[in-house]
C-alpha cells in the first residue's frame, strides 16, 4: 500500500482564535441566563431547566475558550467569529425548549421547532412554532427567556461583548461592522468600546423607560392586563424590534392606550441609535437634519396613510366578514398605524388580526417588509438607508441621461458618497431580492413535497418576514397564526434565512466562498 | 488625554498605534483608505477630512483635545494645521516639519506658526545616525538623566566574547544592567542563568562610560570612530557632516550635483567635500573607502542606499549605516548586509510619542516598535520603590521590570539587590510591553 497522500488543508483563517472568542461570548451568556432562572423561582417551575442551560453554557463556553489561549482577530476571523456566534447563540438559547418540552406536550419539544423559536428570538425575528399559550404549557420562565432573546439579539449579541470584553477592542470595529444593520459602521467616540457602550446604554435607557409606561398605565387603570409580568416581557422585544409576546393574541390583547403608547416606541427601535447619542450631546437639530431619518419618517407616514385610507373607505377589510363593525376614525388610524410601524420597523407586533383584512392592504403590507428600519436600528431587512441611496442614484442615472457629462456624485448628509458603497448597496439588494425569490420557490416545492397546499401569498410572506427578520407573515402564518404547518426541511432552511437576513446576508455568503478559506 | 493626529501615513498611524492603548486618538485623513484602514486596524476614531481645514477640525472635537499632533509629509500642512487648531481651543500643538529653516526659526521664537514643539525629522535623522556612529555595533542608542545613564541595543554576533555564557557570567561590567534579550520576537528577561545566544539582540542601561566599554568588547578591533564617509548632500547629510564636524572628526562627504557641492563646502569648512558619483568604483578605490569605518548612504532614494552601502562595504568599508525611506525597507536592508538602516518615519513617530509620553514620566524610549520602552522617573512618595532595597520592591512589580540605573544627585548608583532607593533619585527601568500599564502607576 502506497503511502497516503497528505490531507492538510491549508487554512488562511485561523478559527481557533474565532471559536475561542464565541466561546468567551457563550460563557457570558449564563449571565442573562439568571434572569428566567429568577423568574422560575418566582412561579416554582422549570427552575431545573436553566440551571441545566447555564450548566451546559458554562462548559461549552470554557471548552471553546481554551482552544486559542491569546487569540487574534483579523478581518476573515471576525466574520468567522460573528457568523459562528449567531449560530452557537440560538443553539444554546434553544436549550430550554427542549429540556422544558420533554414532559409536555409543547410543540417547542422538538428539536427543529426549538431551534427555530430560538433562531426566530436572537434574530429578533418573532415568527412562532408555539402551538399553544398556555402557561401550563409553557411557564413564565420559558417564555420570559423567549423574549429575552430577542431583548440580547436586539442591539446585538457581539456589540454587546464588545462593549464588556477589553480584548476585542483592536478588532473591534470589524466585529461591530460585520452585525451591525446597516452599510458601514458608526464610531461615534474614539474607542470602540466605548461606542458600543453608548448603543446599549440607549437601548437599555429606552427599555425601562417602555416599561415604567406600561407599568404606570396598568396602575392608573388604563391598562388592566399589562400586570407586572406583560410590562415586563414586552419592552424586550419592543426595543429591539422582536415581536414575541406571550400573549396569543400579541398587543391585540391590551388597551388602545398600551397600543399608541407602543407605536412611538417601536419608532425609535428602528431610528438610528447613534442619533440619540449626538442628540444628547448637543446636536439637538441632528433629527431635522439627517437624510435617513427624514425619508423614514416619510415612508412611515406615507405607507400609514394608504392603509388608513384603504381601511376607512372599506376596501381594507375583508367583504365576507359581515361581523366586522365599519371602523371609527379612531380605530382605523391606530389599526393602520401600529401595523405599519410594526412592519416597516420590523417588530411584527399586531393590534389587529390583518389576515381579516382584504388582500389589498395585506399586500401593501407585504411590500412594507422590504423596508426595514435605519443603520444602526435594531431592525432588519433591506434598511432604509439602503433604499435611499438606490433611490437618489436613480436619479442620477436619469440626469446622466440627459446631461451624459455631468460629475455628479450621490450624496447623504451632504457628504458625497464613495461608488464601492454605491456599489456594495446595490449588491445588498440584489442579492436579498435573489434570496427572496429563490427562497420563495424552494419553501413552495418543499412543502408541495409533502402534499400540503400552499397559497403563493404565504410562500412569498415566509420568507420575506424571515429573511427580513420581521416575523408575522400572510395567510396561516398572520399574526395569530404560527409557522408549525411547515415541513421540518423548510423550517430549517427559514432558520437559514433568519441567520443570514440578522447579519445582512455577506457575513455568512463570505463564509461559503473558497477564497476566505483559502486564499 | 484625547489626542488628535493629522496625518495616517506612516509616521500618524505609528503614533496612533502607540497611544491607543492609553489615551482617546482620533485621527484625520484626507485619503480615504488609509483611514478605513486605521479605523479597523487600531482602536481609534479615524476621520476622513483635510486637517487643515475649521470644519473637519471641529468635527474632530479639537477644542476638547488636550494634544494635536500633525504629523503629515509636509511640513507647511503640518504648521498650518496646529495654527488653525489653535484658533478654535487650545490644545498643545506638534508638528512634524522636514526643513531645518522652520526648525530654526521656531527655536528663535518658540510658540511660532501655533506650534508648541517642532520635531525637525531631518535634524533628528541626523543625530540618530551620529549616536550610533559613537557605539561602535550598536543598533539604537538612546539618553536618560541628563547624559549620565545610556541604553543600547546591540546585535550579537557569534565569535563576541559574550555570546554562550550565562548572564552571570557576561556580567563583568560595572554599573552595567542587561535589561532584557530579544530573541525570535520575544522579550526575555534576563534571569542569571538566562544564556545569551549568537543572534540575540541585547539591551543594557548603564553608564556611558560603561556602555561604551561594553560596546569596545564586542567589536574590539573597532576601537574608535575616525574615518567616516558620507554619500549624498541630502539636508540629513548636510546635518550629519555638521555635527560629526562637531565633535572634532573631519567626515568625507560626497555630493554628485556641482552647485550643491559647492554650497556645501561653503557651509561645512571642517568637511571635505567631493564632488562625484558615489558608485563610481574608481573614485572610491582613488579615496581609499578600505580605511573607512563607517559609511553613511544618505542619499534621496533607498534604491541607491543600498547599492552604495552594500558597494562600500564590499570595497572594505568596516560599517554601513543607510537612510531607508520606506519603513518596510528596514528589515530587508539590514538582512542583505547593511548593518544599521535608519528610518527617518520611525524616528520621528519614536520622537513624537515620546515626547507624548515623557509629560508623565521623565523620559520614554521605545524599543523594536512597542515591543518594550525604557522610561525614566523621578521617585517620589507614591512609588513602591521609595526607601526600600530593590530585591523587596521588584516582588511587587509585573514580571517585565527591570531597574535598569539609578542617577543620585547628578551622579551614577549601579542598581543591585540591596541598593535603597531614595526620594528624588532618577529611576532608568526596562518595562516590557505587557507591564508597562501596569508598571508606569507602581513605579
Amino acid at each position: 500500500m502506497g503511502t497516503l497522500p497528505s490531507l492538510r488543508l491549508n487554512l488562511r483563517v485561523d478559527w481557533r482564535s474565532s471559536v475561542s472568542l464565541v466561546g468567551t461570548v457563550l460563557k457570558y451568556l449564563a449571565v442573562p441566563l439568571l434572569f428566567p432562572l429568577l423568574v422560575s423561582l418566582y412561579y416554582g417551575a422549570d427552575t431545573f431547566v436553566f440551571l441545566a442551560t447555564i450548566g451546559i453554557t458554562l462548559t461549552v463556553g470554557f471548552s471553546l475558550e481554551h482552544l486559542e489561549s491569546d487569540p487574534e482577530l483579523g478581518a476573515r476571523e471576525a466574520f468567522l467569529m460573528v457568523a459562528v456566534t449567531w449560530l452557537a447563540v440560538a443553539l444554546l438559547g434553544m436549550i430550554p425548549y427542549v429540556i422544558a418540552g420533554l414532559d409536555s406536550t409543547s410543540t417547542l419539544g422538538d428539536p427543529v421547532n426549538a431551534l427555530f423559536e430560538s433562531m426566530s428570538g436572537f434574530t429578533t425575528t418573532g415568527a412562532t412554532v408555539m402551538g399553544s399559550f398556555e402557561f401550563s404549557d409553557h411557564s413564565h420562565a420559558l417564555l420570559i427567556w423567549r423574549q429575552l432573546t430577542q431583548w440580547l439579539g436586539g442591539m446585538g449579541i457581539v456589540v454587546l461583548a464588545v462593549a464588556i470584553l477589553p480584548e476585542l477592542s483592536v478588532g473591534g470595529a470589524q466585529l461591530m461592522d460585520a452585525e451591525a444593520p446597516g452599510p458601514g459602521l458608526e464610531k461615534l467616540t474614539p474607542r470602540i468600546a466605548t461606542t458600543a457602550r453608548v448603543l446599549w446604554m440607549a437601548y437599555f435607557g429606552f427599555t425601562v423607560l417602555l416599561f415604567l409606561i406600561l407599568y404606570g398605565l396598568h396602575h392608573a387603570g388604563y391598562a388592566p392586563e399589562m400586570g407586572l409580568y406583560n410590562a415586563m416581557a414586552h419592552p424586550l422585544t419592543t426595543l429591539p424590534t422582536g415581536g414575541f409576546s406571550p400573549e396569543a393574541r400579541s398587543i391585540e390583547a391590551f388597551s388602545a392606550v398600551v397600543q399608541w403608547v407602543i407605536i412611538p416606541f417601536m419608532v425609535v427601535a428602528g431610528t438610528n441609535f447613534a442619533l440619540f447619542w449626538r442628540a444628547i450631546t448637543g446636536e439637538y437639530d441632528v433629527f431635522a437634519r439627517d437624510d435617513e431619518f427624514r425619508f423614514y419618517a416619510g415612508v412611515i407616514a406615507s405607507v400609514t396613510a394608504i392603509t388608513t385610507g384603504l381601511l376607512l373607505v372599506g376596501h381594507g377589510i375583508a367583504p365576507a366578514l359581515d361581523a366586522i363593525v365599519p371602523a371609527s376614525i379612531e380605530s382605523s388610524i391606530r389599526s393602520a398605524t401600529f401595523q405599519v410601524v410594526s412592519i416597516v420597523t420590523t417588530t411584527g407586533y399586531a393590534s389587529v388580526d390583518f389576515e381579516l383584512w382584504d388582500p389589498v392592504a395585506q399586500y401593501v403590507l407585504l411590500f412594507a417588509m422590504f423596508i426595514g428600519g435605519s443603520a444602526g436600528s435594531t431592525g432588519g431587512a433591506i434598511k432604509i438607508v439602503r433604499w435611499l441611496v438606490i433611490v437618489k442614484s436613480l436619479k442620477r442615472e436619469l440626469f446622466t441621461t440627459v446631461h451624459p457629462d455631468a460629475v455628479k456624485p450621490v450624496r447623504l448628509g451632504g457628504r458625497a458618497l464613495d461608488e464601492r458603497a454605491v456599489r456594495g448597496i446595490y449588491a445588498f439588494t440584489l442579492i436579498y431580492l435573489v434570496i427572496f425569490f429563490v427562497g420563495t420557490i424552494v419553501i413552495m416545492i418543499d412543502s408541495a413535497r409533502i402534499g400540503e397546499v400552499l397559497e403563493i401569498r404565504e410562500g412569498l410572506s415566509a420568507v420575506a418576514a424571515t429573511l427580513g427578520n420581521v416575523g408575522p407573515g400572510l395567510g396561516d402564518l398572520g399574526p395569530m397564526g404560527n409557522y408549525l404547518g411547515f415541513p421540518w426541511t423548510s423550517k430549517l432552511f427559514m432558520i437559514f434565512l433568519m441567520w443570514v437576513g440578522r447579519l445582512e446576508i455577506f457575513p455568512v455568503f463570505v463564509l461559503l466562498t473558497v477564497a476566505f478559506w483559502r486564499s | 488625554m484625547r489626542v488628535v493626529i493629522v496625518g495616517a501615513g506612516q509616521v500618524g498611524s505609528n503614533i496612533a498605534h502607540s497611544l491607543a492603548g492609553s489615551h482617546e486618538v482620533v485621527v484625520l485623513d484626507i485619503d480615504g483608505a488609509l483611514v478605513e484602514s486605521l479605523q479597523y486596524g487600531a482602536d481609534v476614531l479615524a476621520i476622513e477630512g483635510d486637517g487643515t481645514e475649521l470644519e473637519t477640525l471641529v468635527d474632530a472635537n479639537v477644542d476638547e483635545a488636550d494634544l494635536l499632533i500633525a504629523s503629515t509629509d509636509d511640513d507647511e500642512t503640518n504648521m498650518v494645521a496646529c495654527g488653525t487648531a489653535k484658533t478654535i481651543g487650545d490644545p498643545f500643538t506638534i508638528a512634524r516639519v522636514k526643513d531645518t529653516k522652520f526648525l530654526n526659526t521656531w527655536r528663535h521664537s518658540e510658540g511660532a506658526f501655533g506650534v508648541d514643539f517642532m520635531v525637525g525629522t531631518n535634524l533628528l535623522t541626523a543625530e540618530t545616525i551620529v549616536r550610533v556612529i559613537g557605539l561602535p555595533a550598536a543598533s539604537d542608542v538612546e539618553s536618560f538623566a541628563e547624559g549620565s545613564v545610556q541604553m543600547a541595543e546591540f546585535t550579537i554576533d557569534p565569535e563576541t566574547p559574550v555570546a554562550g555564557q550565562s548572564v552571570r557570567e557576561a556580567d563583568r561590567w560595572d554599573s552595567l544592567t542587561f535589561a532584557a534579550i530579544l530573541r525570535d520576537g520575544d522579550v526575555i528577561i534576563p534571569a542569571g542563568d538566562t544564556v545569551i545566544e549568537a543572534g540575540d539582540e541585547v539591551v543594557v542601561i548603564g553608564s556611558p562610560k560603561s556602555v561604551r566599554e561594553f560596546a569596545n568588547a564586542l567589536s574590539p578591533d573597532i576601537s574608535g570612530v575616525n574615518n567616516v564617509l558620507i554619500v549624498g548632500g541630502s539636508d540629513i547629510g548636510y546635518h550629519i557632516a555638521r555635527l560629526l564636524g562637531d565633535r572634532g572628526l573631519s567626515p568625507r562627504l560626497v555630493e554628485q550635483e556641482h552647485g550643491r557641492a559647492h554650497e556645501l563646502a561653503e557651509q561645512l569648512p571642517g568637511t571635505t567635500v567631493l564632488q562625484s558619483d558615489a558608485t563610481d568604483r574608481e573614485f572610491l578605490d582613488r579615496e581609499h573607502v578600505e580605511d573607512v569605518d563607517v559609511v553613511v548612504a544618505a542619499l534621496d532614494s533607498d534604491e541607491k542606499n543600498l547599492l552604495t552601502s552594500l558597494l562600500v562595504t564590499r570595497m572594505g568599508a568596516d560599517r554601513s549605516v543607510a537612510i531607508v525611506d520606506n519603513g518596510d525597507y528596514v528589515p530587508l536592508f539590514e538582512a542583505v548586509g547593511v548593518d544599521v538602516a535608519v528610518n527617518p518615519r520611525e524616528a520621528t513617530a519614536e520622537e513624537i510619542t515620546r515626547f507624548t509620553l515623557e509629560r508623565h514620566a521623565e523620559n520614554v524610549a521605545i524599543i523594536e516598535s512597542d515591543r518594550a520602552e525604557v522610561l525614566e522617573i523621578e521617585v517620589d512618595e507614591d512609588s513602591v520603590l521609595v526607601d526600600r532595597p530593590i530585591r523587596e520592591s521588584i516582588a511587587d512589580l509585573p514580571d517585565g521590570v527591570v531597574i535598569g540605573a539609578i542617577t543620585r544627585n547628578g551622579s551614577f548608583v549601579t542598581p543591585r539587590g540591596d541598593t535603597v532607593v531614595e526620594r528624588g533619585d532618577h529611576v532608568v527601568a526596562f518595562l516590557d510591553a505587557e507591564s508597562i500599564d501596569a508598571a508606569t502607576g507602581l513605579l
